[in-house]
């Protein structure tokens, strides 16, 4: 069962197009994660999904319905199913309000604010450590990790079905950043919740979603189940951003490639494989054709004219552990 | 309280809080502490010094200058307060309204802010007085007019500061409808600053007040206004300087006493002088 | 063994402010050798940021400095009358987090490259010193090095303005070059390119380096060495192999546990590591071990300081526990 569905969508900011073509499918119950440097598009994705940025062309579905075809009020709707869970937790709550104001925001918005409800956010607001006493400050008077907690209930109070999460982890100190995606998993099988976790950091993307997609200059280079595209990288891009991941030990990840050259302007995309001025194995094709993502076995699929061979992984070690 | 207190350890914070709230003391008791009627004429004591009968003297026709020093100071604040009231609302929902519209729009609104600004107050003031007549309600609001771009220009630029940041997205994102994200997230952030100004416009529009009135285009005579008495004190200034002084130094002591709390008022609002205290 | 390059004793830092002081740094010590590369690493409100800028003579006027002994390349130091001061942006060179801030944008590349060195060498012309600069940009892998020079800083990417930054700390010839998050703001690609960039670096020249960072695996990368801060004391210090592979400390133990390995196989259902509890507040530090209150291991003797335990290969480690 699908929770929501990107179909073919492009993104524009007056003449610069930052995602052109990106189709994503996010299943009930996982964790599907988003990962690529900066400007490759995936914040826009965001934004798109949650109704703060329209969609030049390209489709949305929540839940079985198109949301370009549907009216304006089931739209809004739908839309309230999906929230998102800021990059800056702190700045996302409205400076001049109360936590208890906050909470209830969600509430007093569709005029549903009844006692129970009420409480039964409260409880939830209790559960992952925010306590009563909380609710009579404003945001500047909450430490980093109670502004998080209070935007993740608040968003959790709109009821969704669907969290968006762009950066959850971004500032945070590994020691406590493992306390924030253990609660998020467990409200993701509590409240039977889908993840589009977004990040550039590769460790968390990579022990916390089921399913991965990689983005490149506005699209989809490869994407595939976590484990097996860690392990065995299809596109040279992918193959490149692994390697450059800073691991403790650096015999697990294999020879390093570090990549020429920088990362090209959105506004302004090479020919052909948008990657095959960086890409290590460019062929005169990469350069006029542009490589269309190719489902393959295993449900990867991956854009490239040349793939790396998944068949054999890239260390022993990987697997070992 | 404690916001007081704040106020009055900013330089000049301690006198400004003193001045105003004298100012609006002797303007609300008026007719309590005022020794004399403002307008009790006594032609057998024109133009006499200050005595222990008339503390400040008396003018050309024998009415207590204190006492009309009082009643004047009711005037200004009347007139200066509801200049600034109807000004910022109408400058801060413009301006919102201008930050939130399309481009179009926002230019008409920008547009119609500059030609407004693009003359001095006071001689766009006087224009529209001279056109449409003097009295206290033209006078009042026709530099209401004069006024509305300060407060709508600020309220513009705050208002686009803040309309991307996270916390109204996220207003957007739970599906806040646009009046409520306007109401109660964008208006309480933005208003901080224009409360600023507005303190700073008051002492403005007193000047103004008695700018106009003392060339017989504000309030008539003999309604006690600090212009009114500054014009009276002008013409009889060869014979007795008191009428002059006096509602000259009540005019410092407003402008001086509004304008300082608007800087203490700054200087507390803004976090970032707050921590160099 | 010969001397360190940089020996510090007993670091301490403290602000005073109204009514209340607090303790930054609560008796570092640290040495450098000639020619090593050393790891700060620590999470926020550990310090390690605090003893890069004290070693600079760049914390805030209210901020009172004082060590046992302090020396840099042989000659002592006095932190109380901020004397390293005078070794910055000659013996010392740092590169910063975010290079835009290091860079003036008024200025071409070029310009700031010049004049970074006139301190260094007050008798060179000006023509020299513009060869010597854009020699060196090449040398951290800009491209075509001669025209870029002539280019202002916003027309330079993350990556290459923080190249240029490098260049600019390595022209100065410094016998310490301390490099503060030098990655953190950079994409993951560029990252390793710049993170090569030092590693060659390290290979070519013979200063020492002190890298400051939250992220082990950029430790592990650059450092031969690693000191471990928590809450403004050193907890572990040792080789970048010992230390990382076998921590003595809890918390450094802690620490590793919370770093993800995602080549490696894991049980998805299984939590990931976290340590409970929060840094003490640095105005209200605990009398005895500044872990005690997170520490999994924590035991009666906790309550007093623990001792400086030695563990062989200049290892160091501060915790009651006899052995790992």
């Amino acid at each position: 069962m699908t929770a929501l569905t990107l179909k073919d969508a492009v993104i524009r900011y007056d003449r610069l197009t930052a995602v052109d073509g990106v189709s994503l499918e996010l299943r009930r119950g996982e964790t599907l994660g988003l990962v690529g440097e900066s400007g490759c598009g995936k914040s826009s994705i965001a934004r798109a999904i949650v109704g703060l940025q329209p969609l030049a062309d390209g489709t949305l579905t929540i839940e079985g319905e198109t949301l370009q075809e549907v009216s304006s009020q089931r739209k809004q709707a739908l839309q309230r199913k999906i929230q998102l869970l800021f990059q800056d937790p702190a700045a996302s709550l409205s400076p001049r309000m109360t936590v208890r104001s906050l909470l209830a925001e969600p509430l007093k918005i569709r005029g549903t604010y009844t006692p129970e409800r009420w409480a039964r956010i409260l409880e939830l607001a209790v559960s992952i450590g925010l306590g009563e006493q909380l609710l009579s400050r404003c945001p500047h008077q909450l430490s980093g990790g109670q502004a998080r907690r209070v935007a993740l209930v608040r968003a959790l109070a709109a009821e969704p079905s669907i969290i968006v999460a762009d950066e959850p982890t971004a500032g945070l100190d590994i020691s406590v950043q493992g306390d924030l995606l253990n609660l998020l998993r467990a409200l993701r099988d509590r409240l039977g919740l889908s993840y589009l976790l977004i990040s550039h950091n590769l460790n968390v993307v990579g022990r916390v979603t089921d399913r991965v997609a990689v983005m490149y200059l506005g699209q989809i280079v490869e994407s595939g189940p976590t484990a097996a595209l860690f392990r065995a990288p299809a596109h040279p891009y992918t193959q490149a951003l692994l390697s450059a991941n800073l691991t403790l030990d650096a015999s697990r990840r294999g020879e390093r490639i570090v990549l020429s050259g920088e990362l090209p302007s959105p506004s302004n995309p090479p020919s052909g494989c948008r990657f095959h001025k960086r890409c290590p194995f460019a062929q005169p094709k990469c350069s006029i054709d542009v490589p269309a993502l190719q489902a393959g076995p295993g449900e990867r699929s991956v854009a490239c004219h040349f793939p790396l061979s998944t068949a054999s992984v890239v260390t022993p070690q990987a697997i070992a552990g | 309280m404690t916001a007081l207190v704040d106020l009055s350890r900013r330089p000049g914070g301690t006198f400004a809080l003193f001045a105003v709230a004298l100012l609006c003391l002797v303007a609300i008791a008026a007719p309590l502490i005022a020794p004399y009627g403002p307008n009790a004429i006594a032609p057998a004591n024109r133009l006499m010094d200050p005595s222990l009968q008339h503390w400040l003297g008396t003018d050309h026709l024998g009415r207590d200058i204190l006492s009309r020093l009082i009643f004047g100071a009711r005037v200004a604040l009347g007139i200066s307060l509801s200049v600034i009231a109807i000004s910022l609302t109408a400058g801060v929902i413009l301006g919102i309204a201008s930050a939130l519209s399309p481009r179009a729009v926002d230019l008409a609104i920008v547009g119609i802010f500059d030609v407004v600004t693009s003359f001095p107050s006071i001689i766009l003031a006087l224009a529209l007085v001279a056109v449409f007549g003097p009295g206290l309600g033209n006078v009042v609001l026709l530099v209401s007019i004069v006024f509305i771009p300060h407060f709508g220009r600020v309220a513009r630029a705050q208002t686009i500061a803040i309309r991307n940041s996270p916390f109204i997205e996220a207003e957007k994102v739970l599906g806040a409808q646009s009046w409520r994200v306007i109401l109660h997230h964008v208006t309480p952030n933005i208003i901080g600053p224009i409360f600023v100004l507005a303190c700073m416009d008051i002492p403005v529009v007193i000047t103004i007040e008695a700018g106009l009135s003392f060339l017989g285009l504000g309030v008539r005579p003999p309604l006690a206004s600090w212009g009114n008495l500054l014009n009276d004190g002008y013409t009889y200034l060869d014979q007795s300087p008191w009428l002059a002084t006096f509602s000259g130094l009540s005019l410092i002591l407003a402008t001086l006493g509004f304008a300082l709390l608007g800087e203490a008022l700054r200087d507390t609002i803004d976090p970032k002088l707050r921590r160099t205290l | 063994m010969t001397a360190a390059l940089l020996t510090i004793e007993n670091l301490n830092v403290s602000y005073r402010g109204r009514g209340h002081s607090a303790h930054i740094l609560d008796g570092v010590d640290l040495e450098i050798g000639h020619g090593q590369s050393v790891g700060l690493v620590g999470e926020s409100g550990s310090g390690k940021s605090t003893v890069a800028f004290a070693l600079l003579g760049l914390l805030a006027d209210n901020a009172e400095v004082s060590a046992d002994h302090a020396a840099f390349d042989g000659r002592t130091q006095d932190f109380a009358k901020r004397e390293t001061a005078s070794l910055r942006g000659t013996d010392i060179a740092m590169i910063f987090q975010d290079p835009m801030t290091a860079l003036n944008p008024m200025f071409s590349i070029g310009t700031q490259l010049v004049d970074i060195q006139r301190r260094r060498f007050p008798k060179e012309s000006r023509k020299a010193l513009w060869a010597r600069a854009q020699a060196v940009l090449a040398d951290v892998g800009v491209q075509d090095a001669a025209a870029r020079m002539h280019r202002y800083p916003h027309e330079f990417s993350g990556g290459m303005r923080q190249r240029v930054v490098i260049a600019m700390a390595l022209l100065v010839e410094p016998k310490l070059l301390i490099a503060d998050e030098p990655t953190t703001a950079l994409d993951a690609t560029i990252e390793a390119q710049v993170v090569e960039v030092l590693h060659r670096l390290r290979q070519r020249t013979s200063a020492s380096m002190l890298v400051v960072s939250h992220s082990m695996g950029l430790i592990a990368e650059l450092c031969d060495s690693v000191v471990v801060m928590y809450a403004g004391t050193v907890v572990e210090s040792g080789k970048v192999a010992d230390v990382l592979h076998r921590p003595r400390h809890p918390y450094t133990r802690a620490l590793l546990a919370c770093e993800i390995d995602p080549f490696a196989a894991f049980d998805p259902s299984q939590d990931l590591a976290t340590i409970p509890g929060t840094v003490p507040d640095p105005s209200r530090r605990p009398q005895g071990c500044i872990f005690a209150g997170r520490c999994p291991a924590r035991h009666d003797r906790c309550s007093e300081k623990p001792p400086q335990q030695q563990a062989g290969d200049g290892r160091t480690y501060a915790c009651w526990l006899e052995a790992a």
